[in-house]
C-alpha cells in the first residue's frame, strides 16, 4: 500500500483542521486535552455541530447517510479531531449499534433509529456484560421471554457506560436456555423509560462516575425492537465489536499525547535540568514515540486490508492490544513526569470561575486520575486477554 | 501485634473518609498508635525509643501498608523524630513518640521534584532567630501539625540548614490539597517567618540524606505490606470468579501471570531486606541499598498495581472493592522520595 499521503489527503487535512477551527469552542477543547469529563450538554453540541457538517456519521457508507470517506481519510479525520481536542463521538450509538442495523435490522428499524442517533433525539446505551458474564460473554443471563406481541425482559447488566445519559439501551438477552450458550442470544433495543428498569451508578476507582448497573424487572419491550432473528444476537453482536474495534487503535489521541508530553518534558525539571534531558526519560519517550510510529502503520496497513476485504475482521483485536496499551504507556509516563506533582488531584481547577492556588501544571490537574481511569480500556471492549484468544483462533488457527 | 490493631481498628471505609476529612488523618487511630508503641519502635534508646533499626522501621511500615494506614508517621513523625534528635532537641522528640506533637518535613519545592538538595527558600539572620522565605510544595501531614522542619539556603552559608516553624508562625500559609491516592498535603508559603535554627548552620546535607535514607526504607516497607495485600486480593479473586464455566484461577495464562507477581513481589522483599539491613551502614553503602530497594519497589509497584486491576478485571476499576485504594497508592509511592528512574540514576552513578 502506498503510504504517502496525496495532495487530495492533504487539502482533505486541511478542511478538517479550519472546520475544527472555526466550530470547536475553546472550552470544550480545554476539558477534552485534559482529559476532564465532558458534560451532556458538549457531547449534544458536538454531535450536532459535526450532524450539521454531514460529518458525525464520517464512518458510514454512502448510502447510509456517511461520507463515504476512506480509511485515509478518516484516519486523517480522527487525528485532526484528538489533536484540537474535540469530544469523541459516542459510540454506542453511531460506531457501534448503526453498523448492526445497516447490516441486520429491518428497513423499518435503519428509517426509524438512524436519523434518530444523527439528530440528537436518541443517546444508545450499551448492554453487554453482566456481574457474572464479563470476559464469558456468551454465559449472560438477562432473558427475555416472547408474550403476544412483547418480549418480557428479567435480569442484570452493568458497566454500561454514560447510561445515566441514555433513553435507550441495546442488550444482548437470552431466549433460548436450552441450547449451546451462543446459539440462544438475541439482540433487542429497550427505550430506558419502560417501567422496571432501574439504573444504578457504579463509581470507579479514580472517584468518577461512567458506568451504572442496569436492572430489568419484567420490563415489556415491543418484539418489533428485536433486531434481525431471534437466536442469532451472538453473531450481530460479534460483528458490533469488530466494528467498535475500528478506530481503536486511538492514534490520533495517542499522538496528542506524545506532544502534550514533549511540551510538559521541557518545563519539569530533574537534577536541575529540563527532564527532556534526563537520559532515562528520554529514553521511555523514545521508546513510546516509536512504537506510536510502528502502531500508525499498523492502522493503516490493517485498515487498507478492510477496505480492500469484507469489512473489519479479526486484525481488529492487533489495533485494539496495541492501542489501548500504548494510550496506557502515554498517560503512564505523563504521570511519571510530573514527579511529586502526579499526586496532586485537584480537578476543582477546571471548575469555572476557579482563581485560587494551582499544584500541578493546569492541564495536568487530573492526570493521575486519567491514568488510573484508563486502566479501563485494557479491560472494556473485550478484555486484551480475550483478543489474544481472538488472535490465536482466528488468525493463528491454534 | 500491629496487624492486629490495623486489622480491627482501621478498617479501610473508616481511613479513605479520614483521608478526605479537614484534617486528612486519623487522628485517633494516631493517638492509639502511639500508646501502642508504634512510634517509639522507629526509635533507638538513647533517644527515648526502644528500636530503631532498619529491621524495627521495616517491620512496623509493613504491617501499616497491608492495612493501607495513612497517618502520620513516615514523613512526619519518623522524619522529624530522626532530624530534632540529632540536633539536640530531645524534648520534642518525647512529645512525638508519646503523640503529643506532630512535626511535619517540608524539604521539596516546584522544580526539584526529587532533588532535595536544591532549595531555593532563603533563611537571613535577625539577631536572636531565622527569617523563611519561600514556598515548598506537596508537604504530607502538615495540616493541623505543632511545627513544620523546613530545608533552606542561609545568606551567608552555601551549605543546607534546617529550621523549625512553629504552625502558627507569622507570614506561613497553608494550600491544602486532595491527593489521588486518598490523603491530602500542602502547598506552604514563607514571607519572613521566624524560625529557629536546628543544628549547624550550612551543614545539614548528611543528616537530611539519612533522614530520606530512614524514609525511603519506610516507604518500601508500607509497599511490601501493600503488595501483600495486593496478591492476597487477586489470588483470592482468581479463586472463586468464575467464567468459561470454571475459576479464573484454572487458566494457565493467568496462573503463569500470578506466579510472575509472586516471583516480583519475593525480589521486592529482598531488596528492602537489603536496605533494612544496610540502615547504618557507611553512607555510600546505605544509600545504594536505599536506591536499589526504592528502584526495585518503584518498578514491581507499579506493574503490580496495574496487573492486579487487569487480573481482576472490570471490579477491579470499582471504588466499593478495595483493591483500587491498594494500587492507587502502591503507585503513587513512587512518586516520593523519588521515583525509579531518580534512584536507577542515583544507584548507577554510585
Amino acid at each position: 500500500m502506498d503510504l504517502n499521503f496525496t495532495a487530495a489527503d492533504l487539502a482533505f487535512r486541511q478542511e478538517v483542521i479550519e472546520f475544527l477551527e472555526a466550530e470547536l469552542p475553546k472550552a470544550i477543547a480545554t476539558k477534552v486535552k485534559a482529559d476532564i469529563a465532558v458534560t451532556k450538554q458538549d457531547t449534544e453540541f458536538w454531535h450536532a455541530t459535526l450532524h450539521k457538517r454531514g460529518w458525525l456519521t464520517y464512518s458510514w457508507p454512502k448510502a447510509f447517510g456517511g461520507t463515504g470517506w476512506d480509511p485515509v481519510q478518516q484516519f486523517i479525520f480522527e487525528e485532526e479531531c484528538a489533536a484540537a481536542g474535540a469530544p469523541r463521538i459516542l459510540p454506542f450509538g453511531i460506531k457501534m449499534l448503526a453498523p448492526v442495523l445497516m447490516a441486520f435490522g429491518s428497513k423499518g428499524q435503519q428509517d426509524h433509529w438512524l436519523p434518530r442517533m444523527c439528530d440528537g433525539s436518541d443517546w444508545w446505551c450499551q448492554g453487554y456484560s453482566e456481574p457474572g458474564s464479563g470476559s464469558d460473554l456468551a454465559s449472560l443471563k438477562t432473558t427475555a421471554v416472547k408474550d403476544g406481541d412483547d418480549y418480557i425482559i428479567n435480569g442484570q447488566k452493568t458497566w454500561t457506560t454514560l447510561g445515566q445519559y441514555a433513553n435507550m439501551i441495546f442488550c444482548l438477552v437470552r431466549t433460548d436456555g436450552t441450547c449451546k450458550p451462543q446459539a440462544g442470544i438475541s439482540f433487542i433495543l429497550v427505550d430506558l423509560a419502560t417501567p422496571g428498569i432501574d439504573m444504578r451508578p457504579i463509581r470507579t476507582l479514580d472517584g468518577g462516575y461512567e458506568v451504572n448497573e442496569v436492572f430489568f424487572t419484567n420490563v415489556r419491550v415491543p418484539a418489533s425492537n428485536l433486531v434481525g432473528e431471534e437466536n442469532k444476537g451472538w453473531t450481530y453482536a460479534k460483528y458490533l465489536l469488530a466494528h467498535e474495534r475500528n478506530g481503536i487503535a486511538n492514534v490520533g489521541i495517542s499522538n496528542q499525547k506524545l506532544l502534550r508530553l514533549k511540551r510538559l518534558s521541557l518545563t519539569q525539571r530533574r537534577a536541575g535540568k529540563p527532564l527532556a534531558e534526563d537520559p532515562l526519560f528520554a529514553a521511555r519517550m523514545a521508546r513510546l514515540e516509536i512504537e506510536l510510529r510502528n502502531l500508525e502503520t499498523t492502522n493503516l496497513r490493517v485498515l487498507d486490508g478492510f477496505s480492500k476485504g469484507a469489512g473489519p475482521g479479526p486484525e481488529s483485536s492487533m489495533l485494539k492490544i496495541i492501542g489501548s496499551e500504548l494510550e496506557q504507556n502515554f498517560d503512564d509516563l505523563t504521570r511519571r513526569a510530573l514527579g511529586r506533582h502526579a499526586q496532586a488531584h485537584t480537578p476543582e481547577v477546571f471548575e469555572p470561575g476557579y482563581n485560587g492556588p494551582q499544584v500541578a501544571p493546569k492541564n495536568m490537574a487530573n492526570q493521575s486520575a486519567t491514568y488510573f481511569n484508563k486502566r479501563k480500556v485494557s479491560i472494556y471492549g473485550g478484555s486484551n486477554e480475550i483478543q489474544k484468544n481472538i488472535i490465536t483462533k482466528m488468525i493463528l488457527e491454534l | 501485634m500491629i496487624g492486629k490493631f490495623v486489622q480491627n481498628e482501621y478498617p479501610l471505609k473508616e481511613r479513605l473518609d479520614a483521608g478526605a476529612s479537614d484534617l486528612g488523618y486519623n487522628f485517633q487511630a494516631y493517638a492509639q498508635m502511639a500508646d501502642l508503641g508504634l512510634i517509639g519502635a522507629l526509635f533507638d534508646e538513647e533517644i527515648g525509643g526502644f528500636g530503631g533499626a532498619g529491621f524495627d522501621i521495616a517491620t512496623v511500615f509493613t504491617e501499616l501498608g497491608k492495612g493501607l494506614v495513612n497517618e502520620p508517621l513516615n514523613d512526619t513523625a519518623l522524619a522529624s523524630g530522626y532530624i530534632l534528635a540529632h540536633t539536640g532537641h530531645l524534648d520534642w522528640v518525647e512529645q512525638i513518640i508519646s503523640g503529643k506533637k506532630r512535626v511535619a518535613l517540608a524539604l521539596i519545592e516546584n522544580g526539584a521534584d526529587y532533588d532535595w538538595y536544591l532549595p531555593e527558600t532563603t533563611a537571613i539572620s535577625s539577631g536572636d532567630g531565622w527569617n523563611l522565605t519561600g514556598k515548598k510544595t506537596s508537604v504530607k501531614f502538615a495540616h493541623g501539625a505543632d511545627a513544620v522542619i523546613v530545608s533552606a539556603k542561609t545568606n551567608t552559608s552555601d551549605g543546607l540548614s534546617l529550621f523549625l516553624v512553629t504552625g502558627d508562625a507569622p507570614g506561613i500559609t497553608q494550600h491544602r490539597f486532595q491527593t489521588v491516592d486518598g490523603g491530602s498535603a500542602c502547598d506552604i508559603s514563607l514571607a519572613d517567618t521566624p524560625s529557629l535554627l536546628l543544628g549547624v548552620e550550612g551543614g545539614s546535607y548528611e543528616i537530611i540524606d539519612a533522614t530520606a535514607a530512614r524514609c525511603t526504607l519506610a516507604l518500601c516497607a508500607e509497599a511490601l505490606g501493600i503488595m501483600d495485600s495486593i496478591k492476597t486480593m487477586t489470588v483470592d479473586y482468581l479463586r472463586t470468579r468464575q467464567q468459561f464455566g470454571t475459576v479464573l484461577g484454572k487458566f494457565q495464562a493467568l496462573q503463569h501471570r500470578t506466579a510472575q507477581m509472586l516471583l516480583e513481589i519475593e525480589q521486592a522483599k529482598s531488596a528492602v531486606t537489603n536496605a533494612a539491613r544496610d540502615l547504618n551502614a557507611p553512607t555510600d553503602e546505605r544509600n545504594r541499598a536505599i536506591s536499589a530497594a526504592k528502584y526495585s519497589i518503584g518498578r514491581i509497584g507499579c506493574y503490580l498495581a496495574e496487573e492486579a486491576i487487569q487480573l481482576h478485571g472490570g471490579i477491579g476499576m470499582t471504588w466499593e472493592y478495595d483493591l483500587g485504594h491498594f494500587a492507587k497508592r502502591l503507585v503513587m509511592i513512587d512518586h516520593e522520595w523519588g521515583d525509579q528512574d531518580h534512584h536507577l540514576m542515583r544507584y548507577a552513578q554510585s
